[in-house]
């Protein structure tokens, strides 16, 4: 499609400019408080994140452990929701010029309405969207056409299980980056990254996709990011810096002395 | 409109397979492989024989005069409740465990909401001598005491679903995560006709052995091979898949489901899906369920914990939408009246799941020379309770 090439995407720009060491960092839209959602996203700048992923809440989410789970529901109880979060984005690029992703299960954006929410997604500037139980085929026959219109990256998972052929045709479906789970888990089960892990990390890397791929789920500190970093362009965190949100009394400065002792 | 499922896993608009991609390949492995396993012939050997000798099928397809004269029209029971463990539900863990032995898994993992399924699966588990272990929300556990020892007397582990509110659908959640962190070896067994892609499909097979039965028994007894009418209870929608199956494409044959309008269908406490849902994505399928504005999923009440489902399986989402079956829905207290009806009228005490059924005849007038089947999906052992309570009997 013509508009595919026409808008410049902030996640190509980071990955021509940034070749390693990317970090990203998930929150919860509406967590700690609810309008706690666009001060975070300028900590997170601020304290030196490369990319920010925005997460709607969603009342069952079947591939998040406890701690996102939790942040969720009570993001949901303040009266989180699609809508509220893209009224909360309006004005964000007045102040965040880093990409910025939006990740969520798909019913809650079905409902808002997946052309609208794309349209409103452009106007706003996202890159890019994160939407775990989005089919592959569905996303290809149905999703990709208002995605694409609107210059949104749709950034799908691998994990140690994708035979190697979905590795490929996943590869040639992305745009961005490639998420790739770093074990057979839900997010913030598991810590530190073992032999197999690496074993799995080098097998992707070794298969010379032509996107760039960060590793995520089970990443929470200095040390395992730095490991991840080894094997990919960066990696992901999220259910590290939303314990260190649930417990905070300072958000920037919290937020700040998070970041600083994950790349300094 | 033919009633079938396609090759994506669709009943017309609803069905299909939306799961994260650490579920795919548990997902796909069953999905490629469900058919031929079940239409092996030593599969079939060895499920007919453990419904014969284990469970007690065929089940009786008896004629309830005594209602059948209050209604004034001819009531046949399909005696699911007879089935060893009390339900259907054992038809399709039965099923399920010689599929997982098949595929080489070793462990089990369900998910309960009044134990029933857990308890049926529990029983296939100590029957092969699997691992099994199975997610219950903390509240039902709590509710379901005697179903809890049940599964823990046959081996089983019964793990608390403490996220959410705490009941089936937070039960299922955890279930799936489970199953996410043990890819390989381990099997999930649905309890119902929900869930990704192929799970509604061959649950619903293993439940169609029901309708299978139903129509020799019918050509015994009446001399045609299709009642007037099928009537079934519809949380998840398992048992009203398998009674319906063999007749989905049989327009001679008026198919209806009762869901469970709880304290009534606009109270605020109801499971009525049809009316009060939308369409949507919830367990990896696409089907109607009750859901806010936002697209958050709504927590549904019956006082039968069995359908006590926010959704119903996709089939019945396209049965309603294509309106090849007629939907009624019952509060508590018709489901209650109905089931105090068949206890003293016949001498059976149905699960208050199935009475929700039962109580489609006050709505609904049948002919005097229709043949209507109600699905008698369960025995009413485990709400003894609940019977006790409503009606002051002790």
């Amino acid at each position: 499609m013509q508009t595919e090439t026409t808008i410049d995407n902030r996640l190509d720009q980071l990955f021509k400019t940034k070749k390693s060491s990317i970090l990203s960092i998930y929150f919860t839209a509406g967590y700690p408080k609810l309008n706690d959602t666009v001060p975070i996203m300028e900590y997170l700048q601020d304290s030196g994140a490369d990319i920010i992923e925005v997460g709607i809440p969603f009342s069952d989410p079947i591939a998040d452990g406890p701690t996102i789970q939790a942040s969720g529901n009570q993001a949901i109880l303040q009266g989180m929701s699609v809508r509220t979060l893209l009224d909360q984005l309006q004005d964000i690029r007045k102040k965040i010029h880093i990409p910025i992703l939006l990740m969520g299960y798909l019913n809650p954006v079905l409902q808002y309405g997946f052309e609208a929410f794309c349209e409103k997604c452009r106007q706003i500037g996202i890159d890019g969207l994160i939407i775990p139980d989005m089919p592959l085929a569905e996303y290809q026959e149905i999703y990709k056409p208002n995605m694409d219109a609107n210059g949104l990256f749709n950034i799908f998972l691998i994990t140690p299980q994708t035979p190697e052929s979905r590795v490929r045709e996943i590869d040639n479906s992305s745009r961005g980056f490639i998420y790739m789970v770093s074990s057979a888990s839900i997010t913030g089960a598991k810590k530190g990254i073992s032999d197999h892990q690496i074993q799995y990390f080098q097998r992707i890397r070794d298969m010379d996709l032509k996107n760039p791929a960060l590793i995520g789920f089970g990443i929470s500190d200095k040390q395992s990011f730095e490991k991840a970093c080894e094997f990919s362009r960066g990696a992901i965190i999220g259910s590290a810096f939303i314990q260190v949100l649930s417990k905070s009394v300072n958000l920037k400065e919290d937020t700040q002395n998070f970041i600083t002792s994950i790349i300094a | 409109m033919k009633v079938e499922v396609d090759e994506r896993g669709y009943y017309g608009q609803f069905g299909g397979a939306y799961i994260p991609e650490m579920l795919y390949p548990n997902v796909e492995e069953l999905r490629l492989n469900y058919l031929d396993i079940i239409h092996q012939d030593d599969f079939q050997r060895e499920f007919h024989y453990l419904l014969t000798e284990y469970v007690g099928r065929p089940t009786p397809l008896y004629l309830a005069e005594r209602i059948s004269e209050k209604y004034q029209t001819n009531i046949y029971l399909k005696r699911e409740d007879l089935n060893h463990t009390g339900a259907h539900k054992i038809n399709n863990t039965i099923g399920q465990i010689l599929l997982a032995k098949r595929l080489g898994k070793q462990r089990i993992i369900a998910e309960t909401g009044a134990g029933q399924h857990g308890v049926a699966t529990a029983t296939v588990c100590a029957l092969m001598g699997i691992e099994c272990t199975v997610f219950m929300g903390e509240l039902d556990m709590s509710r379901q005491k005697p179903n809890v020892a049940r599964m823990r007397l046959m081996g089983a582990e019964v793990i608390p679903a403490t996220s959410g509110n705490k009941t089936l659908k937070d039960a299922t959640n955890e279930a799936m995560r489970h199953w996410i962190n043990h890819p390989e070896d381990t099997h999930y067994i649905i309890g119902s006709v929900i869930g990704p892609h192929p799970y509604p499909e061959m649950v619903a097979i293993f439940q169609s052995v029901i309708s299978e039965e139903m129509k020799k028994q019918l050509l015994e007894k009446t001399g045609r091979d299709y009642p007037d009418h099928i009537l079934a209870c519809v949380g998840g929608g398992s048992n009203a898949a398998g009674a319906f199956y063999h007749y989905y494409n049989d327009q001679r044959v008026n198919l209806i489901a009762a869901e469970a309008a709880g304290h009534g269908i606009h109270s605020g406490e109801s499971a009525a899906t049809t009316v009060l849902g939308k369409p949507g994505i919830l367990h990896g399928t696409r089907t109607l369920f009750m859901q806010t504005e936002d697209g958050q999923v709504i927590e549904p009440y019956s006082i039968s914990a069995g359908l006590d489902y926010p959704g119903i399986g996709p089939v019945h989402a396209h049965l309603f939408d294509t309106g090849r079956a007629e939907f009624y829905s019952a509060t508590d207290d018709e489901a209650m009246e109905a089931g105090m009806l068949l206890s003293k009228l016949e001498g059976i005490i149905p699960a208050i799941e199935t009475a929700h059924a039962l109580a489609v005849f006050e709505k609904k007038k049948f002919s005097k020379e229709d043949i209507v089947v109600v699905n008698l999906s369960g025995r009413g052992d485990k709400d003894l309770e609940t019977y006790i309570s409503w009606a002051k009997l002790v």
